[in-house]
């Protein structure tokens, strides 16, 4: 899933009272019993929680935009049908994660407006740009292939509302996937100029994709913290091997070149071998100097703001419904 | 800020024959919305053919912390369970 730039507060040093709950929490982990909401939990773990399911969240949603802008452009009824149900999906799975996020207390619209205002972080790679058709088979391949392979795992967290709202969106995951890449296998077996566009969709989004998983184990401070507590069961780089693993023969598959002159397989580990990643560019685009972040900011924000009539409005009829319900009971 | 419609709780009934059972929660500005809501947040795939929608604000729920002092009791009637009695082996259909 998307939330590479998570910092994690450290859990602090607990007088002697709270030694035991701790013990008492870390045990019913150990023995891979679930948490549920109005269970006790260290207010670190409450708060790791809250950030990454929220920048989930928020992943998802932000991760409409850039395919939304191709609904109407789509080649085909067909492509544009499934084109919409994807983007649906999208935004259902911002829904069921803030309301798990809400589980531990805090107000989506909290959360949202975090996000509005520029404070909450989401995936770096919905910072690129869809320059063409190819881009949309290229995110349904590798962009929801990377998310699946961060996900699947997820299943099994810890905390109860998380993993039974992983659970509901790695079942739905499979079919953007394989909707991208039978996008790219009609184009890699199309004309020459959209093998072309296909090759140039892979070019562009075979980096930014590997840093979806986030930093390498050796720069991420706060597995390990989240490895203890189930959060998280595989390291960064564990999960980006993975992807690696199973995407390059696909991409062979379609006859396309991996951008990575480095790559090779190793035959006596039994994986790839790839090439340095640029982090200067990951941290930039997570920082805000992305080629997209104003944009779709600047959208979100517009999409708040255009909405903001129709939530009053029913908020007002709700209102008055109840006012003459009311009215009736007492006459 | 928080200007969020209120909390509902979603159960969905998968199949005839099943139970409704929880599914996740949304916000809505009434239960009319709610339910509108959870159909499109909730059974996009035909996951349900019945939908319940419970204010959250409504629900009435039993403290972890005392769920010794809820659920302990019944840890010692063994005899509750059918194990407890011991009957012969030749005698059948029982
Ligand atoms: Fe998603
Ligand atoms: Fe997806």
């Amino acid at each position: 899933m998307y939330t590479q730039a998570l910092d994690a507060p450290q859990p602090p040093s607990a007088p002697t009272d709270e030694r035991e709950r701790l013990e008492r929490f870390q045990a019913r982990i150990d023995a891979d019993e679930k948490i549920e909401p109005k269970d006790w939990m260290p207010e670190a773990y409450r708060q790791t929680l809250i950030r990454q399911i929220a920048q989930h969240a928020h992943s998802e949603i932000v991760g409409m935009l850039p395919e939304g802008n191709w609904i109407t452009r789509a080649p085909s009824l067909r492509r544009k049908s499934v084109l919409i149900a994807k983007v649906q999906d999208e935004g259902g799975h911002g829904m069921y994660l803030y309301s798990a996020a809400e589980t531990l207390g805090v107000a989506r619209g909290e959360l949202v407006a975090q996000l509005l205002i520029g404070r909450a972080k989401y995936s770096s790679i919905f910072n690129y740009p869809t320059l063409t058709w190819a881009d949309i088979g290229t995110i349904g391949w590798l962009v929801d292939g990377a998310a699946i392979m961060n996900q699947i795992p997820l299943c099994r967290c810890s905390y109860g509302p998380y993993a039974r709202a992983m659970v509901r969106i790695c079942k739905e995951e499979s079919f953007h996937q394989r909707q991208g890449y039978e996008i790219m296998l009609t184009l890699a077996g199309g004309s020459a100029e959209q093998r072309a566009m296909a090759q140039d969709a892979l070019n562009r989004w075979w980096w930014p994709s590997l840093m979806m998983f986030g930093p390498s184990d050796t720069d991420s401070k706060h597995t390990a913290q989240s490895m203890r507590w189930k959060i998280k069961r595989f390291t960064n780089d564990e999960l980006r091997q993975r992807f690696i693993d199973a995407t390059v023969p696909q991409a062979e598959y379609l006859g396309l070149m991996v951008p990575d002159p480095e790559l090779r397989w190793d035959e006596t580990t039994g994986h790839y071998v790839h090439g340095p990643i640029d982090w200067s560019e990951f941290h930039a685009v997570l920082k805000g100097d992305g080629p997209c972040n104003r944009e779709r900011l600047a959208a979100r924000r517009a999409a708040h703001e255009a909405g903001r009539w129709v939530r009053e409005a029913a908020a007002a009829y709700a209102e008055k419904q109840a006012a003459s319900a009311r009215d009736a009971q007492a006459g | 800020m928080n200007e969020d419609w209120m909390l509902y709780e979603v159960f969905i009934r998968a199949r005839s024959g099943l139970e409704h059972k929880h599914v996740g929660s949304l916000h809505a500005a009434d239960a009319r919305m709610a339910l509108e809501h959870a159909r499109d947040t909730y059974t996009r795939r035909q996951e349900g053919v019945s939908i319940w929608v419970v204010r959250s604000s409504e629900i009435l729920a039993s403290d972890p912390a005392e769920a010794d002092a809820l659920f302990e009791p019944a840890r010692d009637k063994v005899y509750r369970h059918p194990t407890f009695y011991a009957i012969p082996e030749e005698v059948k259909n029982l």
